[in-house]
């Protein structure tokens, strides 16, 4: 791609290079620790589902026997398989004798890893089989329709009922999105546990259960075969149970995935270590699935200022990238994140906005870059709304942002309309048509505002990911630096639910899954 | 649509103001026009239009104009009205509960906590329940505040407490006793199916329980927040879409002194 802001290369590699010293870092810790939720996502990556008499899912149900038995360091896989190798049972079995306390798996006598493993690995084979078949499937589905150049576009459905849910995406996919994704209710980040089954009550939302994913993606793989486009489907693996609602969507052909450890600390206070562990394994199952990540840098911008601390945007999406790689994600599954955020009342900033749009662009080429609409100026006059989330199109058209999340212009008065909806769909498809190959004719002027306020940012990002890699990450979010929101290492939601792996512990899927794309 | 480009229509009705019967005004007064936009679930032609033409008469717009539709589904349909409000209203009648204080600059606030109150206010708040929106509250606190008012943790002689999103009411009520808070702020940005009412209901009744409801000077805030909705649940202010940090300070700080708290 030819570069219209001539960024500084040097700097990029500066940058990146940091990022990857934190990281590093970071996975040190990461391998020696599992948590609750880590575990509970083997269980169901296992075939663990189903709840009990009162409700509680037996993945927790098996992840609260081996905290309570004090042997939760020694992994699902492993104390599951053994109960598995003694009594000849499946792990759904496993999971009911424990539910109705009928077996202590601190007891049973101890196999060896090879005895374990012989009885675990046909379950792990025969769901990485079912993986790699609803990776086929979404192939199949884009090699018969093709898949479209240019922005998706981005809903959100959030009615509190996934039937309701269903008939708002169909109408939206009829109108022209190409991604659904349905909100979560509000509070759910911050349940250690996943509900079950269909869901109709919910607050601003709708819960993520593997049910609800189940029906929505029915109703999308139908209404896109009648639309002859394959409409992708999103949710938030995101909060307490990141790695689970990973292992649902691998299970159920979910496509997108918000999934940002450093939003759940800064926004849900969700504890830092618990929850950097959690996104590796949930970014491993992702990343084998073949979702697009989108990471949460927005956030930043709502709490912070869009001109201001534009640079740590951009810091925390080289951040994103190294933990990604860890992952063994491809550069074309994360959709790093950024928003349209900036004060209407500041002059040029349409010129800044540009800026860092394009910059992010040339900085991750291959990344679908997630773009979010006007938020935090909308102030409930929905005429200038809607020109507000016009100007934010643009800018995407222009810079070839991927995962168009549609601004609506009833934007802080309630969630969408269905007519708001077709507007927002509307408004876009006006602007991508119209302006389509509008970036490729422009350049920008050496040296002009665009040029230098993109190379400014940059500069800033490669201070700031210098002093991050001096502080680590765990300090530097205590410090405030990112969103001007301070968590301690130890504060937040979840710290109990983390153990370092005893000497028995392995997790089999990822030694399959990372790195790898399923059926390749 | 060329025949509506220009109002050709011979106003036969009095075109002079009377405040004691207002209603909408387009470009003549008196001449009620009202824009309105809705969907209908029924699919997109003359019956549907016709249907359209009839719930905005039972609306109360008479002459109703559908200016636009166009199916957003088999099934439903959106459609942009114009019509003329018959209804008026007695604005001479109608009394509104606004928070009464004098709004003052942060350099106002600050002098006058020096001089009437001589210590810092210690302001506690929090987007409580399971609201987990900040931008409410953030807004109101944070430095940098909002649209160029900036937040009370700016204010010299505030001290003031953010603690963030999903905070039960119980701990949002526990901290103000920790920290000896003067005013405890509560954020709600969710009101899908009232529950922000809900919420905030408990949390007065929690202060009332625990006998603490005159310890504290009580405000609220978000954008579907009114103050009389804030009166009505038994907060002393309610702050909603537009107000600010100077806002909520000047309330806080004249309501201690009005109320002698030292």
């Amino acid at each position: 791609m030819e570069s219209k802001l001539h960024l500084n290369l040097d700097l990029v590699a500066k940058a990146r290079a940091s990022a990857a010293k934190v990281a590093d870092d970071v996975q040190e810790f990461i391998d020696v620790h599992t948590t609750v939720t880590v575990e509970r996502a083997i269980c169901r990556l296992l075939g663990i589902d189903n709840v009990n008499d009162v409700d509680v899912p037996l993945p927790n149900v098996v992840v609260d026997h081996l905290q309570e038995k004090g042997i939760l360091s020694g992994g699902a896989a492993f104390y599951v398989g053994n109960a598995m190798a003694e009594y000849q049972l499946t792990p759904q079995q496993v999971a009911e004798r424990i539910s109705a306390g009928e077996l202590d798996l601190s007891k049973v006598p101890v196999h060896s890893e090879k005895e374990i493993r012989d009885v675990i690995m046909p379950v792990v084979h025969a769901t990485l089989s079912r993986i790699d078949r609803n990776v086929g499937a979404r192939d199949q589905f884009l090699n018969e329709f093709g898949d479209k150049s240019g922005p998706y576009l981005y809903i959100i459905v959030a009615t509190g009922n996934i039937y309701e849910d269903i008939i708002q995406a169909k109408a939206g996919a009829r109108q022209g999105a190409d991604i659904i994704a349905v909100i979560r209710t509000t509070g759910q980040s911050l349940l250690d546990y996943v509900p079950y089954g269909a869901t109709t009550e919910g607050f601003g939302g709708t819960y993520a259960t593997q049910e609800n994913f189940r029906l929505m993606r029915a109703a999308l793989d139908e209404v896109g075969k009648e639309q002859k486009r394959y409409i992708r489907l999103c949710n938030y693996c995101s909060g307490l149970c990141m790695p689970e609602i990973a292992a649902m969507g691998a299970l159920e052909r979910l496509d997108v995935m918000l999934n940002d450890a450093l939003y759940g600390i800064l926004f849900r206070d969700i504890n830092m270590q618990r929850t950097i562990i959690d996104q590796y394994f949930s970014r491993v199952i992702n990343g084998y699935a073949g979702v697009i990540i989108n990471t949460g840098e927005d956030n930043y911008l709502t709490t912070d200022d869009a001109i201001e601390s534009a640079h740590t945007v951009l810091a925390s999406q080289f951040l994103n990238e190294a933990f990604a790689l860890r992952a063994g994600m491809r550069e074309e599954q994360m959709g790093l994140g950024h928003a349209f955020e900036m004060d209407p009342a500041i002059e040029n900033t349409f010129l800044y906005e540009l800026a860092q749009a394009q910059m992010a662009r040339e900085i991750f080429p291959k990344a679908p870059l997630k773009y979010m609409p006007p938020t935090k100026f909308m102030t409930g006059n929905i005429f200038r709304g809607h020109i507000q989330d016009a100007l934010f199109n643009m800018v995407a058209i222009l810079t070839g942002q991927r995962l168009q999340l549609l601004g609506m212009m009833t934007e802080a008065i309630h969630t969408p309309f269905m007519s708001d909806r077709a507007l927002a769909i509307e408004n876009a498809q006006y602007i991508f048509r119209t302006m389509k190959d509008l970036g490729a004719e422009l350049t920008y002027k050496e040296g002009g505002i665009i040029q230098t306020r993109a190379n400014e940012v940059l500069t800033k990002a490669t201070a700031l990911l210098a002093e991050i890699e001096e502080l680590g990450l765990f300090t530097t979010i205590e410090r405030g630096i990112f969103a001007d929101v301070k968590r301690p290492k130890d504060g937040g939601k979840g710290l109990a639910g983390v153990v370092i792996k005893g000497s028995e512990y392995f997790n089999p899927f990822i030694e399959l899954m990372k790195g790898k794309v399923a059926g390749q | 649509m060329s025949s509506g480009l220009y109002n050709t229509h011979k106003a036969d009705f009095d075109t002079t103001l009377d405040l004691t019967r207002i209603k909408p005004y387009g470009d003549t007064m008196n001449d009620g026009k009202v824009q309105t936009s809705f969907t209908l679930p029924v699919c997109d032609d003359a019956r549907g239009e016709e249907a359209a033409r009839q719930i905005a008469k039972k609306m109360g717009l008479e002459e109703p104009n559908v200016a636009f539709h166009q199916a957003l589904d088999k099934d439903f349909t959106f459609y942009v009205v114009y019509g003329s409000c018959v209804h008026t209203v007695n604005y001479e009648d109608i009394h509104v509960m606004t928070v009464e204080s004098e709004v003052m600059s942060m350099e106002e606030t600050n002098e006058y906590i020096q001089k009437h109150i001589g210590r810092k206010v210690v302001i506690v708040g929090a987007s409580t329940g399971t609201d987990a929106h900040t931008v409410g509250i953030d807004a109101i606190m944070n430095r940098k505040g909002f649209a160029g008012h900036y937040g009370l943790e700016r204010y010299d002689m505030i001290e003031a407490y953010n603690l963030g999103s999903q905070v039960p009411n119980e701990e949002l009520i526990r901290k103000g006793l920790e920290l000896n808070a003067d005013v405890l702020l509560v954020s709600q940005t969710v009101t899908q199916k009232d529950v922000h009412i809900q919420n905030m209901t408990e949390f007065i009744e929690l202060l009332e329980a625990e006998g603490l409801r005159d310890r504290f000077i009580v405000i609220c805030g978000g954008a579907r927040v009114s103050h009389e909705l804030a009166k009505e649940l038994g907060f002393d202010a309610g702050f909603g879409a537009g107000t600010y940090a100077d806002d909520v300070a000047s309330f806080a700080v004249t309501e201690m002194v009005k109320r002698g708290m030292k």
